[in-house]
């Protein structure tokens, strides 16, 4: 029961941008949230430019209890806000919501760790110029923190493809979708070989354009 | 100009109450070079940070022309602080900016115009003897190379003060010369007060005007470089000062010297003009004695000389003594009793 692949090529070609499509959008409204719930973990602890402890907590806590769910159960766990936010929890779309949910919270916690490595003397210089708060954020923790944090990021992005896989699996579309039905519900060994390649292309892009872009950053 | 009043700081470390600074209060005149010394954990590490407030007093006021810091509104305190330089002892420069990027970071907060950004970059480069360097990253530099662009940047919203802390504490001897003749630059060609801290007394004694001795918190002695130096009152001072002035032969030398029946010992000490005359010389001859000099130095503090020597004076014992009383009349002396450490 082999695919006519003249004619099911189309179908990988949209798939994969389905998958290009979730892990770029999901990349972009996680790093937006991720990185201002980073800084503001960053910026409210102990000692810290702008501490507060209620903040910080709130954040810690919110963030230790969605983190350790695996992906595939808080995909359905939350498919009733899905519906809700979204319209349906069927196609791309639907995928996108709760991967960005997830990315958000990994990515606040992968800048919290670069901003961490900050070397705090650099603030202290920041501060004993004059500058505000806000003005460090922007002007010494993101760029001094710049480099790590695109690897950071990158690494973030190879996982996310994985989780588009998984949400193709329950209804999201793409490769992960294909790969389902005719891989293992039609034992089509051949499917799952060319999306099983495509995935691993893409790994490898995203990797690479992250290490180039970080070391043009750090020069090195 | 810096006017520390009756400041204490409190640190609460877990249930642990830690007294960095307890009651300081010291006086920083304009054009001052003023060094605050003391072993680590002394306090001058947070005493230092009480002047642009990077901590904030528990107790006491700070001063600055007549200003309370303490009593500024966050916005007048970014103000302010574009008013005191500061630098550190790891130069932390930012690292994702080049050095003219580093040096202009301060007048981009103060919102100069990038015109005039640029040229004073420049002159402040040349001024720090860098300007070649100003597309180069600070990973680039050396140690000594790094400070001066932490001394550009510092400089570069003219400030009236300039805080360093240990800002010489992570650099080779010879670098450590360059940076301190910088700095007497600094506070000679354009008249900044600096304020600075240091546990090398090598610090204190090539660049300071005054100074003040720290420990658990307290200042424990203050005044004039010169006169803490040549007249010590208490016992830390005395070892800061003996680390760079060897002003006693070690004991094992001064236990010899007595076994071998050597006789009494003599510290005589030239404070300024005396120095330059001779006395020793003048005064044996007139009682018909010699003097060996066993031991001693003769350095410059705030340009003006200060000998110390260890003499022993061989001769008529009665023409010794009269010897001793009329030297006495000239400059100090004293007998070398037994080890002072």
């Amino acid at each position: 029961m082999n695919v006519d692949w003249t004619s099911f090529w189309p179908r990988i070609v949209e798939a994969t941008g389905q998958t290009i499509t979730m892990v770029i959008a999901t990349l972009i409204f996680g790093s937006i949230l991720g990185i201002i719930m980073g800084l503001l973990l960053f910026v409210t602890r102990q000692n810290n430019i702008l501490e507060n402890k209620f903040l910080f907590n709130l954040l810690n806590i919110v963030i230790n209890i969605i983190r350790p769910v695996p992906f595939i159960i808080f995909l359905v766990a939350i498919s009733q806000l899905t519906r809700l936010v979204v319209g349906t929890t069927i196609g791309t779309a639907a995928a996108i919501f709760p991967m960005t949910i997830v990315a958000s919270f990994t990515i606040a916690r992968v800048v919290e760790n670069n901003l961490v490595s900050i070397d705090p003397g650099v603030i202290e210089a920041a501060q004993a110029m004059g500058a505000s708060p806000l003005r460090i954020i922007f002007t010494v923790l993101i760029p001094e923190a710049l480099g790590p944090l695109v690897l950071g990021l990158t690494f973030v992005t190879v996982t996310l493809i994985d989780f588009s896989a998984v949400a193709g699996t329950v209804g999201g579309g793409g490769l992960g979708h294909i790969a389902m039905t005719y891989g293992y519900q039609r034992f089509d060994a051949s499917v799952m070989i060319v999306t099983v390649l495509i995935l691993i292309v893409l790994v490898q892009l995203a990797q690479w354009l992250g290490n180039t872009l970080s070391r043009k950053i750090m020069r090195r | 100009m810096i006017e520390f009043k009756q400041v204490s700081k409190t640190f609460r470390l877990g249930k642990r109450e830690v007294h960095a600074v307890k009651d300081v209060s010291l006086k920083v005149e304009q054009g001052d070079i003023y060094g605050i010394i003391g072993f680590s954990g002394a306090g001058k590490s947070t005493l230092l940070r009480l002047v642009n407030l990077l901590e904030r007093p528990s107790e006491g006021s700070i001063e600055i022309q007549g200003v309370d810091v303490t009593s500024l509104s966050a916005k007048e305190l970014r103000k302010q602080r574009r008013n005191i330089g500061m630098i550190f002892q790891n130069f932390n420069l930012f690292n994702s900016r080049t050095v003219a990027g580093n040096i202009a970071y301060p007048l981009k907060l103060a919102g100069t115009p990038k015109q005039e950004i640029n040229t004073r970059v420049e002159e402040l480069l040349r001024f720090v003897g860098l300007a070649d360097k100003a597309k180069d990253y600070p990973d680039q530099l050396s140690g000594g190379q790094k400070q001066r662009v932490g001394i550009a940047r510092a400089l570069a919203t003219n400030p009236d003060i300039l805080i360093c802390d240990e800002a010489t504490s992570a650099l080779d001897p010879d670098t450590t010369a360059d940076v301190l003749r910088l700095l007497k630059q600094v506070n000679r060609e354009f008249g900044i007060t600096i304020l600075l801290i240091t546990h090398e007394m090598e610090v204190i004694q090539s660049v300071c005007t005054k100074v003040a001795v720290m420990e658990n918190g307290e200042v424990i002695e203050s005044g004039g470089v010169f006169e803490v130096f040549t007249d010590p009152q208490h016992a830390t001072t005395k070892r800061f000062i003996h680390s760079v002035q060897q002003d006693l032969p070690s004991p094992k030398v001064l236990a010899e010297w007595r076994e071998s029946g050597g006789g009494s010992l003599y510290r005589l000490q030239f404070k300024g003009p005396v120095a330059n005359e001779p006395v020793l010389s003048t005064v044996t001859a007139k009682h018909g004695i010699t003097f060996n000099i066993v031991y001693g130095s003769v350095r410059e503090l705030e340009e003006r000389l200060f000998g110390n020597l260890i003499v022993s004076f061989l001769g008529n014992p009665e023409a010794v003594d009269t010897a001793i009383q009329e030297i006495a009349t000239l400059t100090d002396i004293e007998e070398v009793q037994e080890i002072e450490r």
